[in-house]
């Protein structure tokens, strides 16, 4: 596989042919803000917060769903970006009821943690407080849909690393919903394994451990490495 | 020709408050009510919710006693799994919640009241307040600060933050106590004692110095209601409840708190926003009962600790039965601070505290479950209705301060009465016999914001009425 050379944020650095300019920096310490993103899942460019300017194009692109080229200039943490990317979470946080206070991942959350980073201190749009439901209809786990941003990493982990395909997003726009199995309770589905993976990469606090009380739960991710790794090293395969 | 005095905002208050106080041809008072202002909701918010969101959002109520929402929540929810909670989370949730009633108690005497009891009700009302006590008698005023310090570092330590701790939910708490916090809590204790003893000592011999204030403000017969031990010991976690009358007479004993709705009863008027709970068996107004500090040593035969029995002995001689006036609930809040600093050294030495066991694993058993515990203000009931995966559907908090709502408009009308006289050569009244009237709410300690739950700046207003037309209207920003 060849190599190419490219220049993000001032910086010389080589990646792989065919890789993303997200992964391609990351690997050298150029950390774009991302919430869809997750390694080891396909990626779907769904939050937006990656975009960057590239010397030559007129339009953001979305970092992680654009390859490198040779000679590339990208940069990632502009002024424009950084409104750009504060306007986003602002955008995400008047969606939905985001109530850091009484939520289990409160100081975990990768939501609030972006929204620190980037300095969001308040909210300059007007709430939207839609009246959504709570899931706790299943044994181990509960769903928010008050939290959910819609990033799809569950529905992507279901698929590609399960491979049970129970979560989906139903709706357009703003009643878009991500449902298991064709909208029935997630206690009724007949699809989930209760694996648990889909509460384990969801960013924020909308998908849950039952029992959790407020800023109680962590999550672990280290599952997706190990599996992907041992799936494409072939581990398994006698 | 009628006037009527409005007090608003009432200052030195946790809340939003006024008084009224009609005033007849005379010069005499004819009524005075305390008005709470504030309406939030929390009965409502809470629908649709996980019932273990329960503790840290129901927390959110109060700023001031955030741990007894947390304890009652979680009893609540403890109630819901249908489980007993491990000793160490039991033990953990008690030593909290003797830490909240102690610094509420350090913030409600030093920084609320000793301003008036220190520097007297006729003080200059810019002086009348912590940073005139500072000025006046600096160590004094530091030791409040640093009692009230003391508690909330408990809070902190164990609960994970000084305010809103989220550390304790259904079946039990989520961290381990550990020896270095036992160290760091023990090398304040001779502190606390020293400052708690000089309070106490100073309290006591000034209270000569108030003879009218002692019998005129707020000094009625009542109910008294508490939790007790198994033992009728002075309990603040988990007990019966006993109600005492004003002569000392047990009137019921053994009461389950979970079935509180079966003796206490609640009405409205439509003057405040805050309810009027009553004992059933005597009906409204008559089942009127105060709770809170004074209540619990009213109720309680003894302390169980070695240095408050002997004040709570020395307390007991001060009324006929049991002590009537509310000008002792700064007294017996500086007993309660001693008793728990008591407690508290106590518990470090209890090794069940240290148990690593502190979480009973449960799903959900029941569809409706009962927490109450004693709050610095009295006793506290949350009361959850939950559907068959566990989300909210009602919730019914029965709040401290809602139930000394009837001690304190009748301890207002008491006090306005005694000390608003118009001065002779104006249609104003003297500051000082104002300040009075907000003393008299003072004693409670009200929390505004738990007793209605409700959303709303902190201010209380005093207003003069003329035949409906107001004459005089005195308002202070927030305390």
């Amino acid at each position: 596989m060849s190599v190419r050379t490219l220049e993000v944020d001032g910086k010389m650095i080589t990646a792989l042919e065919g890789q993303t300019i997200f992964s391609a920096a990351w690997d050298s310490g150029i950390h774009i803000p991302r919430l869809c993103h997750l390694g080891g899942l396909s990626d779907v460019g769904a939050c937006r917060l990656c975009l960057v300017e590239i010397d030559g194009q007129k339009r953001l692109q979305p970092s992680c769903m654009t390859k490198v080229a040779e000679d590339m200039v990208v940069r990632t943490n502009t002024p424009a970006l950084r409104a750009h990317r504060r306007l986003i979470v602002e955008l995400l946080l008047a969606e939905r009821n985001h109530v850091c206070s009484v939520c289990v991942l409160n100081g975990a959350c990768e939501l609030q943690d972006l929204a620190a980073q980037l300095g969001v201190d308040h909210v300059r749009l007007r709430p939207q407080y839609p009246t959504l439901d709570v899931d706790l209809s299943h044994d181990r786990f509960g769903l928010d849909h008050n939290r959910c941003i819609l990033c799809t990493r569950c529905v992507r982990v279901c698929d590609e690393v399960e491979g049970a395909h129970t979560w989906d997003v139903a709706g357009r726009g703003k009643n878009s919903r991500v449902i298991t199995d064709l909208g029935e309770p997630w206690g009724e589905s007949a699809s989930c394994t209760s694996c648990g993976k889909c509460v384990q990469v969801c960013p924020t606090g909308a998908l849950f451990s039952k029992g959790k009380t407020v800023a109680d739960m962590r999550k672990d991710r280290g599952f997706l490495r190990y599996i992907v790794t041992a799936r494409e090293k072939k581990l398994w395969i006698a | 020709m009628n006037r009527c005095i409005r007090i608003e905002p009432v200052t030195r208050i946790e809340g939003h408050a006024k008084i009224t106080i009609e005033v007849d041809e005379t010069g005499a008072v004819s009524s005075a009510r305390f008005h709470v202002t504030e309406f939030r909701g929390f009965e409502k918010i809470c629908q649709g919710r996980p019932f273990q969101e329960m503790p840290g959002l129901m927390a959110r109520v109060c700023g001031i006693c955030p741990v007894s929402h947390v304890l009652a929540s979680s009893k609540a929810g403890d109630m819901l799994l249908g489980v007993e909670i491990p000793r160490a989370a039991e033990k953990q949730r008690r030593l909290v919640n003797y830490a909240q009633v102690l610094q509420s108690h350090a913030l409600s005497f030093f920084h609320l009241s000793a301003p008036d009891l220190l520097l007297g009700f006729d003080s200059p009302a810019p002086k009348r307040n912590i940073f005139g006590l500072l000025a006046e008698d600096q160590d004094f005023a530091r030791r409040g600060i640093r009692l009230r310090q003391f508690g909330q570092r408990i809070i902190e330590t164990v609960g994970g933050k000084r305010i809103h701790p989220g550390w304790s939910g259904p079946g039990g708490v989520s961290r381990q106590f550990t020896n270095a916090q036992r160290d760091e809590i023990l090398s304040w204790i001779p502190e606390v004692l020293e400052s708690i003893h000089l309070a106490l000592g100073r309290l006591k011999s000034l209270l000569d110095s108030f003879p009218e204030e002692l019998n005129h403000i707020g000094n009625f017969p009542s109910l008294f209601l508490a939790t007790v031990n198994d033992e009728g010991g002075l309990e603040y976690y988990d007990g019966t409840i006993r109600i005492v009358d004003s002569a000392g007479n047990c009137i019921a004993e053994h009461l389950d708190p979970t079935r509180y709705s079966t003796f206490l009863g609640e009405a409205s008027e439509d003057y405040s926003y805050m309810k009027f709970p009553f004992y059933r068996p005597f009906g409204y107004p008559q089942g009127h009962y105060r709770v809170g500090p004074l209540a619990r040593l009213n109720v309680a035969r003894f302390a169980g600790t070695s240095l408050a029995d002997r004040e709570l002995r020395e307390f007991k001689q001060r009324g006929e039965g049991a002590v009537c006036q509310s000008f002792h609930y700064h007294l017996a809040r500086l007993i309660e601070m001693l008793h728990c600093a008591e407690r508290i050294e106590e518990l470090m030495a209890d090794r069940d505290l240290f148990d690593d066991n502190i979480h009973a694993k449960a799903s959900l058993n029941r569809r409706e479950g009962i927490g109450s515990c004693e709050a610095p203000r009295g006793t506290l009931f949350h009361h959850y209705w939950v559907d068959k995966n566990g989300l909210m559907t009602k919730a019914d908090l029965l709040i401290a301060t809602a139930q000394n709502n009837h001690a304190m408009n009748a301890s207002v009308e008491q006090t306005a009465r005694r000390f608003l006289k118009p001065l002779e050569e104006s249609n104003d009244f003297e500051e000082g016999m104002v300040n009075r009237v907000e003393a008299a709410i003072r004693c409670y300690d009200p929390c505004l914001s738990c007793s209605t739950h409700a959303l709303g700046r902190m201010r209380l207003v005093v207003e003069i009425v003329n035949n409906g037309a107001v004459l005089r209207r005195l308002t202070r920003s927030g305390a």
